[in-house]
């Protein structure tokens, strides 16, 4: 595959980021700042669901508690701000924080050539140790540095700040800006990641491992790979949703959310990057318009939803979609009345 | 005939190979060598340990005793990504190819495995040219009839350009015209690699064989060729159970 | 001495809650392959059945050992054909679909009865000394009744036609049908029986630990993880997984309080499938129930 060929076939993911650049530029002046800031916490949690989307999507592997990276970044973020007085890096601790512990886990995971369904249990084990042990760190003498952990209540996060000067704060919008840019930025890289050839092995061990194998790949160290990829791209997401939300609280780390990351890929389409990005912005509003009320409850709605999408679309928004379009740009097939009267099929040659 | 063979290097040994499942001995004691650029067919009846033998050498199972020696090196218990590794093609009894890619990406990604992208792409090329699979290049391999799939994954193990080849049944649900291109392929692949072929299917072993092993109960009843094996008492008395 | 008794009660007591609750996921798991998330639910369910009939005037002893099963039950019933059926085969399918049925649940239950605690009951029995230590008679007829009810479904497996139909089934669902055993029938009254057996779990713990539509998710994790920790075996896998994993929570808890006793379980079970990825009952104990 030559240098043109993955231009290519990262086209759709070249319009798709420059619709989003349109957006980023363009909401500011057309929404109200209360929708930008709510924007943010979606935005953080798009880039949550594309990091799924890539390593479930693309690389098979079900990871049931993806939220475990993206809460540890989160943490690792905030923590690392209070401490290094400035977000400037903290960022980049987050990322290393969480790949750093997928790296490990996953070492631990694939190659003890544990199976599908049993790594997806480890990974909401996980998820569930981080909830139950950081729930209970309330009081004071849990602290890492000058960071209380604060327990269930939760750390405020540090805003992020410009680079080059610690004392001052990014404004709303241009928060707005710097996750826009994040999510499009990480869109085009996990675009560009599964047309090359670590992403198309990485396919292909999710088709068929043992024939990956005996091409002679290594199918440990590519999940490792791709595992490790994804959870530094959902500390991304945990870092941008400190900054959407202001807090970071162990919920981050519950049952409900890492359900809610699976159902944003299910609904979007696993195997494509576009679609569960989509279908988180569309649930959020979705839960955002239903509010608090309690006769269709979030619960009672997002259960309906799984199931209907389980059942009847299994293939998610955007591959149905898709397959719906493609079918209808098939070129109609003309008939021609021989002079018997017989009709017979023109195809084109 | 036989000093002529001895002078070929041994490519692949098993050493006093067993394989317990349980109870059940499936490989029992084998001790197998095969030389440079030979082409074995293994054959027996069903249950007489080809396929376990197989596993044995593609390191898909790990002997319960015994060794497997691939050229030198030891590949007893040996992972499949190893043994594929040292440049070893391997085609299993069902087809195993990815049936949601095309074929041309199919036969790529064995290629890229040993080589740069240019000449990935190149070898690519040629194998489906070889192959004869240039009409359904782009067709998705899961949508394949059967006989198509099986050269799909022939293309594949061919694209490595690999020294040794093992063959697990490649002729298995093929029609005739099919079952002889294989048995030319094969032929033809022969000048660059040594094999070993697992099959059930008579007329194609005739057609490829020059020594045939017959496997019984797990161990090696004989070692022959296919003429002498056909004519053989206790051969005969192996596939159709009763005293011929 | 009293101390260890008493500590040993509560260890005991550990075990068998975490068996007790397992028990009709694992009956689930091992017959038809089937995950079912929804299982906290079930016991939410079971739960919620025994505080509204108490309250409306039941029996709780009723309420608690034939209604809470047999609502689940029917509510099992109707799931299977509803949603299950569709999905045999499909593991990870099930396990989502499954998950969506939780949420629909919880959603249910609370538009139905609100976020906070129905009104709780009071766990019957009273106290029973152990030297300077007291301990609840009503867990110590905790684990007579998980103990009863493990010989029970144990009886039913091995001695009764439908135990014996339901494992043919099992192993071979091909060769059963073949042999006139309507296999969706079995599936039916499978999931039905593993709901009922969930629903009374879920009853008799409602006493002690109230019911809200979320307590659900209190159990699922730590049932999910004793299933597959267990492995394929229903019996043999619930009680293995218990026991190990309940041990490792309940000596933890005790040296070092809840929080880590309930990371220790987790951390077990990770090492635990990682060491025998089939669970214990797919390296020990393999042809066992």
């Amino acid at each position: 595959m030559n240098g043109g060929d993955t231009l290519r076939r990262m086209r759709p993911v070249f319009v798709f980021a420059l619709i989003g650049l349109i957006f980023m530029f363009a909401a500011p002046y057309v929404l109200q700042l209360f929708t930008i800031i709510n924007l943010t916490t979606a935005i953080a949690l798009a880039v949550l669901a594309l990091s799924l989307a890539l390593v479930w999507g693309f690389g098979g592997i079900l990871c049931f508690g993806q939220v475990a990276f993206f809460g540890l970044g989160a943490y690792a973020y905030t923590i690392a701000a209070i401490n290094f007085d400035g977000s400037t890096w903290a960022i980049l601790v987050a990322i290393i924080t969480a790949s750093g512990f997928a790296a490990l886990l996953g070492y631990f995971v694939f190659f003890g050539r544990v199976s599908d369904v049993y790594l997806g249990v480890i990974t909401l084990t996980v998820t569930l140790i981080f909830f139950s042990l950081i729930r209970r760190t309330s009081g004071p003498e849990y602290k890492i540095g000058d960071a209380l952990l604060g327990g269930f209540n939760g750390v405020t996060s540090p805003p992020l700040n410009l680079p080059w000067d610690t004392g001052s704060f990014l404004f709303p919008e241009q928060v707005f800006y710097v996750a826009m840019a994040a999510l499009i930025l990480c869109y085009v890289f996990c675009g560009w990641l599964v047309t090359t050839h670590f992403g198309r092995v990485c396919v292909c061990i999710r088709e068929n491992e043992l024939r990956a194998e005996l091409l002679g790949y290594d199918s440990r160290l590519y999940k490792l790979g791709i595992f490790t990829i994804s959870a530094g791209i959902a500390a991304i997401g945990g870092a941008l949703f400190c900054n959407g939300v202001g807090r970071i609280t162990p919920d981050v780390f519950n049952l409900y959310n890492a359900a809610l990351t699976i159902i944003w890929v299910i609904v979007g389409g696993r195997g494509t990057l576009i679609g569960p990005i989509a279908a988180t912005f569309g649930l959020f509003y979705l839960t955002s318009a239903l509010g608090g009320q309690s006769v269709f409850n979030n619960n009672l709605v997002l259960g309906i939803i799984l199931i209907f999408f389980v059942l009847l679309v299994p293939k998610g928004v955007a591959p149905t979609l898709t397959d719906w379009f493609t079918r209808r740009r098939k070129p109609r097939r003309a008939t021609r009345r021989h002079r018997s009267g017989r009709r017979t099929e023109v195809t084109k040659a | 005939m036989s000093s002529k063979r001895e002078r070929r290097e041994v490519i692949v040994e098993t050493r006093n190979l067993s394989m317990h499942f349980g109870g059940v001995r499936a490989v029992d004691q084998v001790d197998f060598n095969l030389y440079d650029k030979e082409l074995r067919c293994l054959i027996g009846p069903n249950g007489a340990g080809k396929s376990t033998f197989f596993k044995c050498l593609t390191g898909q199972l790990t002997p319960s005793a015994g060794d497997v020696v691939i050229r030198g090196q030891d590949t007893t218990g040996a992972e499949p990504h190893e043994v594929a590794g040292l440049g070893v093609g391997i085609k299993t009894q069902v087809p195993n190819v990815f049936d949601g890619l095309s074929v041309d990406e199919n036969i790529w990604l064995s290629a890229r495995r040993w080589h740069g992208a240019k000449r990935a792409r190149a070898l690519t090329g040629e194998t489906i040219e070889r192959l004869k699979l240039g009409d359904i290049r782009r067709e998705l391999v899961g949508r394949l009839a059967h006989g198509q799939r099986q050269w799909v994954e022939l293309g594949m193990v061919v694209s490595a350009e690999p020294w040794l080849i093992l063959l697990d049944e490649p002729a298995a649900g093929m029609t005739h015209e099919e079952t002889a291109r294989t048995a030319d392929l094969i032929k033809e692949i022969n000048t660059d690699a040594a094999l070993i072929v697992v099959e059930h299917d008579m007329q194609f072993i005739r057609m490829i064989s020059q020594q045939v092993t017959l496997f019984h109960e797990g161990r090696i009843l004989m070692e022959d060729t296919m003429e002498a094996i056909s004519s053989d008492k206790r051969a005969r008395e192996v596939y159709l159970g009763h005293r011929a | 001495m009293d101390l260890v008794v008493a500590v040993l009660f509560q260890l005991v007591y550990g075990i068998a809650n975490l068996a007790l609750i397992s028990l009709g996921l694992a009956i689930i798991f091992g017959m038809m392959r089937v995950i079912n998330l929804a299982h906290g639910e079930f016991l939410m369910l079971g739960g919620y059945t025994v505080v509204v009939a108490t309250n409306a005037g039941v029996n709780i002893w009723f309420a608690m050992l034939i209604l809470a099963p047999l609502v689940v039950g029917i509510i099992g019933v109707i799931v299977e054909r509803l949603l299950i059926r569709w999905l045999y085969g499909r593991m990870i399918d099930t396990l989502l679909a499954t998950w969506g049925l939780s949420l629909l649940l919880i959603g249910l239950v609370t538009s139905i009865f609100g976020a906070s605690t129905a009104t709780t009951i009071s766990p019957p029995l009273g106290i029973i000394r152990i030297g300077d230590y007291t301990a609840s008679g009503y867990e110590m007829f905790l684990i007579g009744v998980t103990v009863a009810l493990f010989i029970a479904v144990f009886a039913t497996l091995k001695l009764t036609k439908l135990g014996l139909v339901a494992r043919g089934t099992m192993q071979n669902p091909e060769m059963a049908s073949a042999l006139g055993v309507s296999t969706t029938r079995v599936y039916m009254v499978t999931f039905g029986l593993g709901a009922a057996v969930t629903g009374l779990a879920g009853g008799l713990l409602a006493p002690v630990t109230g019911v809200l539509p979320t307590i659900g998710a209190t159990y699922i994790a730590k049932a999910f993880i004793t299933v597959i920790s267990g492995g394929a075996s229903i019996l043999a896998g619930t009680v293995s997984g218990s026991v190990l994993l309940g041990g490792i929570n309940g000596i933890f808890a005790f040296l070092t309080g809840p929080t880590i006793g309930e990371v220790a379980l987790l951390v077990a079970a990770i090492l635990l499938l990682r060491l025998m990825p089939r669970g214990i009952t797919g390296r020990f104990f393999r042809k066992s129930l």
